[in-house]
């Protein structure tokens, strides 16, 4: 694999919203004066009439999209992850998750690889915030084709679906050609020493160490969990089952994010032991996004030293 | 088909109004909670715009082009669901269902479950934004249909109300017409004493809007101001209407306490006489 040939998840959003602008005029874009930064100014460019900017009042413009979507609108509303859903988990809770209105949230700025921004801007609990809400779908995209494939799934969903971008350029993992099913979790390998869970960006990392291990003949299988709400419960046991080691990693809070959704299903099916790798109950800073990865401990690296550790 | 017979005399208003007091006082006596004085205070101004004002369609509750309504100050749902009644969108017997476990009538108003509701509300300062949203939904899809949105003088102290207000004149939202109960109570006591946003009217007014000041219960001052909205455009309107709350309750009149409590027995068999 050519972990070298990268795009950042938002420029993919960007161009894809821009689009299934084209192809469903139902749709319509709300950002929060950050449009260069998500990338919806190319669907602001040729949808003019159709995107509309909210300047910086992120809760205005979570409850103007909850509006657009009683009216038949397919709102996509856009700002960084930690505006996305921190500030306005009010307007989210009350004004679309509970009424089960159709608005997608798209939030770029995911994780620590928002880098030099630092602690305020790296959004570590967003998949925790919007796991936690009724209704609401989580899509944890991993590269550049599976995060185009999600945004267009999202317009096909009649409710509110959540959707995790990152800043900074990441390896693209699948071919254009590769169908995704929503829900599904995709697996790579039959290795039996250790499934790898991985979502977003974490999901090269995870396939980076699955590369390196095999060299010492050690075979292990990563699983690209990228709908974190609902979660594939079958793959998550059927691995459980099978290998004798279960890794999670997340760019994300090591509390309510991928880990716990697995922990939960291991829980009420299957208990076994989960080593849950992630941002540990901690804020970020500010560096370079890969200083950073390495730095919490969010590479290859470790994940091979948890494959490896007795 | 939408709403033709809407044009209803101010006498019959009157009856109506006063018939959806009555109502609201037997809902909250029966759920024993519930919020009467603030319902109390917009019964005129929402008897005047779903009996003589809005193009809906209680057939079709959901009709595209109709005129839409958002309660931002959810816990008036006594009133809202008293109107909705009244129109027809559901039995009238059902009010006396309101709050309790098997009833769609819930707290605060939920668009999924009651025919009528245009939007679920309840935690306040959304309703505006949501209002927006509906308006430049309208205005996109080239329809004429108007938005209501109806906001306590408390609410207002909520910072995404004006966040909203930014929006709804910087996109010229002329189908839009905010409508401020201004009973100047919240839980706490006067609104300009817990927290004051007076001067609303000047408030509003350097944020772009159209500005009508008037009593709250009279009806035809509120009609006059809701027919002198539709004629604005360019830009929003808001009418601030002076009103009591508790009105039509002597004892609950301009009383904060009587926010969120439900009358026993006795304060029950008095409004009921109130309002004969």
């Amino acid at each position: 694999m050519d972990f070298e040939n990268k795009k950042a998840t938002r420029q993919s959003y960007g161009e894809a919203i821009a689009s299934l602008g084209e192809k469903n005029e139902d749709i319509v874009v709300l950002d929060a004066d950050l449009s260069g930064a998500t990338k919806t100014n190319i669907f602001a460019k040729n949808f003019p009439d159709r995107f509309f900017d909210m300047g910086i009042a992120e809760q205005d413009m979570m409850a103007t999209a909850a509006g657009f979507a009683t009216c038949g609108k397919i709102p996509y509303a856009s700002t960084f992850a930690v505006f996305a859903t921190g500030r306005v988990y009010d307007q989210i809770r009350n004004s679309i998750c509970y009424p089960n209105l159709n608005v997608k949230i798209c939030a770029t700025h995911c994780g620590i690889t928002v880098g030099e921004d630092g602690a305020t801007h790296q959004m570590l609990e967003d998949i925790n915030l919007m796991r936690g809400l009724p209704n609401m779908i989580v899509i944890s995209p991993s590269d550049d084709i599976q995060s185009k494939w999600a945004v267009e799934e999202a317009s096909k969903i009649n409710g509110p679906v959540y959707i995790r971008f990152g800043r900074a350029a990441t390896p693209i993992i699948y071919d254009k050609n590769i169908k995704f099913e929503f829900g599904k979790g995709i697996q790579f390998g039959d290795g039996k020493d250790a499934t790898v869970f991985a979502t977003g960006i974490m999901v090269a990392e995870a396939l980076k160490a699955k590369e390196e291990l095999k060299k010492e003949n050690i075979n292990i299988r990563v699983i690209d969990i990228h709908t974190i709400k609902p979660i594939d419960k079958e793959i998550i046991i059927k691995s459980a089952k099978e290998t004798k080691k279960l890794i999670s990693v997340e760019e994300h809070s090591i509390i309510g994010g991928l880990g716990t959704a697995i922990s939960e299903v291991l829980t009420d099916e299957y208990p076994v032991k989960l080593i849950r790798m992630g941002m540990k109950d901690c804020f970020g800073r500010s560096g370079n996004a890969m200083k950073l990865l390495e730095y919490y401990g969010l590479t290859s690296k470790e994940i091979i030293e948890n494959v490896l550790k007795s | 088909m939408l709403d033709s017979d809407k044009k209803i005399e101010i006498k019959n208003l009157e009856d109506i109004s006063k018939n959806i007091r009555k109502n609201i006082v037997e809902m909250v006596y029966s759920a024993s909670s519930g919020h009467p004085g603030g319902s109390l205070s917009i019964t005129d101004i929402l008897t005047v715009l779903y009996f003589h004002e809005m193009n809906v369609n209680i057939n079709n509750p959901k009709d595209e082009d109709r005129d839409r309504l958002v309660l931002s100050k959810g816990h008036c749902s006594p009133a809202l669901y008293a109107v909705l009644a009244e129109k027809g969108y559901f039995p009238k017997e059902d009010l006396k269902t309101f709050r309790k476990i098997d009833s769609y009538l819930q707290g605060h108003p939920d668009m999924k479950k009651i025919p009528g509701v245009d939007m679920s509300s309840g935690s306040l300062g959304q309703g505006l934004s949501v209002s927006n949203g509906m308006a430049l939904a309208g205005k996109l899809d080239k329809k004429d249909y108007r938005v209501y949105c109806v906001m306590g003088d408390g609410e207002i102290e909520e910072g995404e109300v004006w966040e909203a207000a930014m929006t709804s004149s910087h996109y010229k939202l002329d189908n839009l017409c905010v409508i401020v109960d201004n009973n100047n109570l919240q839980i706490d006591g006067k609104i300009n004493e817990v927290m004051s946003p007076y001067p609303i009217d000047k408030k509003f007014e350097s944020f772009g809007f159209n500005v009508i000041n008037i009593n709250g219960h009279d009806f035809n001052e509120i009609i006059t101001a809701l027919e002198t909205a539709k004629k604005i455009k360019e830009k929003p309107t808001v009418i601030i209407a002076k009103t009591i709350k508790g009105k039509g309750i002597s004892y609950m009149e301009n009383e904060a306490s009587w926010h969120g409590k439900a009358p026993n027995e006795e304060q029950y068999n008095i409004a009921i006489e109130e309002l004969k």
